[in-house]
């Protein structure tokens, strides 16, 4: 089976200006994902797990390396490399993100922040709203919460509508980064079932999780990134 | 010029119709060019004349280049021959151009000098109307730049006019506008029609006789050629109507002098308090009297 | 997604200009004012894509430039050197190549502008529905009852009361005031808006309702916009993709999440460091 997603060599590090400094995140990662199979990168706090997903997703600018991707017409190619336009183009209908933090629209319903990745696709609003209403329910997000815009919510309910989001339209490849670390076991559960059928229609995954049994569970390939090197001082 | 011909000066010296011919030329020349571009302001070199700026200057210069010994003309002022202006530019003529006729009937002139009115008989192909004009731009009042004005004019950019109407139409639920009503020549430029009221613009549409418009204090002349298009500006839905002189039972009113029904009419406050209705082409009135008098003579004969 | 607009070496120059000018201003020189010959270098080199229903942000301090971008695309001021490609239908218009009347027309069909200022974009001696009238006016529509139909629409749809359509904007809140600009604006369906600083001074509450109204047209209409302002946030919600300027030049450019939470140039680090 052809790779979905293949990172070869990536390496990303900040350069501040003002402070004079190189701050290493993530070194030489080489991480492969399937579709229909989940891979989950461990490892330990710092060593750059966020990082790699962030920088597929173009939220950061990778500084070194490849990430082919494989697109629906079976052409590979190098999102380090790829147009703006291009990305933009993927993460509305390829590539879903699902972020430790919600970074949403104030003033929207969770509800509205839910289903809208379903509406730029065309979908009804009607059919949007069911099965957005569907998936909430499946998360456990009570439903009185619905309707309120997620501001005011606990860490565990905005985590889910967060995943409401990014699950309601399936991607071709789905970033998971720790999607269950504010959720009690129960609601854990329902998300993992959640990733099996996801898995089951063909979605390629790369998760971070919190839960070590999740990592053995749904994960059909592990990577373990190790911590990055230490400071570097710039070159004056 | 040619050298050989002799200026048919009077002898104080002044030239036949006071203006000299280079002047007359100039004027014509530019009559031309306004009748060839229907609409268009055209600039020209306004004379100083021994009346002041306001007392139609614009059109006295247009008659004076224009009339010749053997040509007659009537001189009108809200319709009347006999007010103050009209006497005055008449007795003008009369001073200044010897062999040029002046008439008060309509019919006999091939040039009608007029402020504020269109005389109520249809003009024939064979006389010249010449209106007096205070401001010839009707963007005037949407755009206080005359060089901004002028690109407006040219991109047919009237908008800003057409955005007044919709606000009298908004307020008033009609367009307010009583008289110097906006109208568009053949297809483009729009015009201010001079101070006419309003039941006159539509005697400009398709006029047989050539109509000229001169303001002298903003030295512009401007023309509405012969069998033109001549439209008021109006909305689809809110057309463009005339002073309908309606009395309070809905019936059109008559001239008290000459009974016509058709005319335009001016109110009159008798000394008594009593309000009464008389044309006010007076010309047309007196006209239309002699010829009721002739037939009652005829009736009481017979 | 097609391209709307394709803008290359923007630049503008009040004063005399010489050869020196962009050498001795832009973002390493840290002025916009030129050593030798005193001119002030507004825009340097700025280049641009822009694609249909896209959102982009021009985000700056003061004299950074920015509204100079979308003045000269407005045709509001006339660029000194650069070209920008205007991509209509199956045609391709060369924008500063245009003639006077063309660009009027433009103006007045195809694009839309709402300023920061509402005098610019308002005439205050006509009521907020003739101001919107005055716009379809311009594109030739001359049934009363539909145009003042349109106008209502419009103004109920961003949120202007229907009752006072018929007031003057000098009597509206500054963001009601915003609004009518708005709705002007999007009369004639522009495929491309430009809003500069829009929100600037207005109230929290204020702003963001015209925020949130922007983006609903966004979406209905799929106009192409750029956004002007010097607000992180604005930029956040609002721009799908974002330059950021300094003392005239571009320097740097990229998708809004990367450039505020891995900015690589000095200056945005310190712009983004400093959102409160």
């Amino acid at each position: 089976m052809k790779p979905l997603l293949d990172i070869d060599g990536l390496s990303k590090y900040f350069q501040l200006h003002e402070q004079q400094k190189l701050i290493p995140s993530c070194n030489a990662v080489k991480v492969t994902v399937y579709p229909g199979q989940l891979t989950a990168l461990t490892g330990p706090t710092g060593s750059g797990k966020s990082s790699v997903l962030k920088c597929i997703f173009r939220t950061y600018l990778p500084s070194s390396g490849r990430i082919l991707y494989r697109d629906q017409e079976d052409k590979v190619i190098d999102l380090a490399q790829a147009s703006e336009h291009r990305i933009l183009q993927l993460r509305r209908r390829d590539i879903g993100f699902v972020t430790q933090f919600l970074h949403c629209l104030p003033r929207k319903s969770a509800l509205d922040i839910t289903i809208e990745p379903l509406l730029t696709r065309g979908v009804s609003h009607q059919e949007a709203q069911r099965r957005g209403r569907d998936l909430l329910a499946q998360l456990r997000v009570p439903e009185r919460l619905w309707g309120l815009p997620p501001a005011t919510f606990s860490g565990g309910e905005k985590q889910r509508i967060n995943l409401a989001r990014g699950l309601v339209a399936r991607p071709r490849l789905l970033l998971l980064d720790e999607p269950t670390s504010s959720l009690d076991p129960g609601t854990t559960q329902n998300v993992a079932e959640l990733i099996e059928t996801i898995k089951q229609e063909g979605v390629g995954i790369l998760a971070i999780f919190h839960h070590p049994e999740l990592v053995q569970h749904l994960a059909d390939q592990t990577v373990r990134l190790l911590a990055p090197a230490p400071v570097m001082q710039e070159p004056c | 010029m040619n050298p050989g011909y002799e200026l048919p000066v009077d002898d104080v010296n002044y030239n036949f119709a006071f203006l000299d011919e280079l002047a007359k030329r100039e004027i014509r020349r530019n009559i031309l060019k306004a009748i060839s571009i229907p609409g268009y302001q055209t600039p020209y070199a306004s004379r100083e004349m021994p009346m002041g700026r306001g007392f139609g200057t614009g059109g006295l210069q247009l008659t004076l280049s224009l009339l010749g010994a053997g040509d007659t003309l009537k001189v009108i002022d809200q319709g009347a021959d006999d007010s103050v202006n009209a006497v005055n530019l008449r007795q003008f003529v009369e001073l200044t151009c010897p062999g040029a006729n002046t008439t008060e009937r309509a019919a006999e002139a091939n040039i009608i000098q007029s402020r504020h009115r269109i005389p109520e008989d249809k003009l024939t192909a064979d006389q010249i109307l010449v209106l007096q004009v205070p401001t010839p731009d009707p963007l005037t009042i949407v755009e206080p730049s005359e060089a901004r004005r002028k690109i407006m004019h040219g991109e047919g950019d009237y908008a800003p006019l057409l955005t007044r109407l919709y606000e009298d139409i908004v307020q008033f639920d009609e367009i307010a506008i009583s008289n110097r009503y906006p109208t568009r020549l053949n297809g483009h430029y729009v015009i201010d029609s001079s101070p006419i009221p309003r039941f006159d613009v539509p005697k400009m549409h398709q006029s047989a006789a050539l109509i000229l418009l001169g303001a002298g204090r903003e030295r512009k002349i401007y023309a509405v050629p012969p069998f033109t298009d001549a439209v008021p500006l109006a909305f689809e839905d809110v057309a463009f109507r005339t002073e309908a002189f309606l009395d309070s039972k809905g019936n059109r009113r008559h001239c008290d002098r000459c009974t016509s029904a058709t005319s335009y009419l001016d109110e009159i406050i008798h000394p008594d308090g009593s309000r009464h209705w008389q044309c006010s082409d007076t010309g047309y009135c007196n006209e239309r009297r002699t010829q009721l008098q002739n037939a009652e003579c005829e009736e009481a004969r017979s | 997604m097609k391209k709307i607009l394709e803008v290359r070496g923007l630049s503008r120059i009040h004063g005399p200009g010489c050869p020196l000018c962009f050498e001795n201003t832009g973002a390493e020189a840290e002025t916009n004012v030129c050593a030798s010959c005193g001119s002030v270098v507004a825009a340097q080199n700025v280049s641009l894509d822009l694609h249909q229903g896209e959102i982009l942000g021009i985000v700056g301090e003061s004299g950074s430039g920015k509204s100079t971008v979308v003045k000269t695309l407005f045709f509001d001021a006339e660029p000194s050197a650069g070209e920008a490609r205007f991509f209509d239908g199956d045609q391709q218009l060369d924008l500063f190549s245009l003639n006077a009347a063309r660009q009027r027309w433009l103006r007045n069909h195809r694009f839309g502008m709402v300023y920061q200022n509402p005098n610019l974009g308002l005439n205050f001696n006509v009521s907020s529905g003739g101001n919107i009238a005055e716009r379809l006016l311009m594109s030739d529509v001359a049934n009363y009852a539909s145009i003042r139909q349109r106008a209502r629409d419009l103004l109920t749809r961003t949120e202007v009361l229907g009752e006072r359509m018929d007031e003057s904007p000098r009597r509206f809140s500054g963001g009601m005031q915003q609004r009518v600009q708005i709705a002007k604006a999007l009369a004639t369906r522009p495929p491309l808006l430009l809003l500069d600083e829009v929100t600037t001074g207005l109230d929290l509450s204020v702003q963001a309702r015209i925020l949130d109204l922007i983006l609903e047209i966004q979406h209905e209409l799929n106009t192409a916009m750029i956004v002007v302002t010097h607000d992180l946030g604005v930029i956040r919600l609002l721009a799908g993709r974002t330059l950021v300027m300094k003392y005239g030049q571009v320097i740097e450019s990229g998708l809004t999440d990367q450039v505020l939470e891995d900015p690589q140039h000095a200056y945005t680090q310190r712009l983004v460091a400093s959102a409160l």
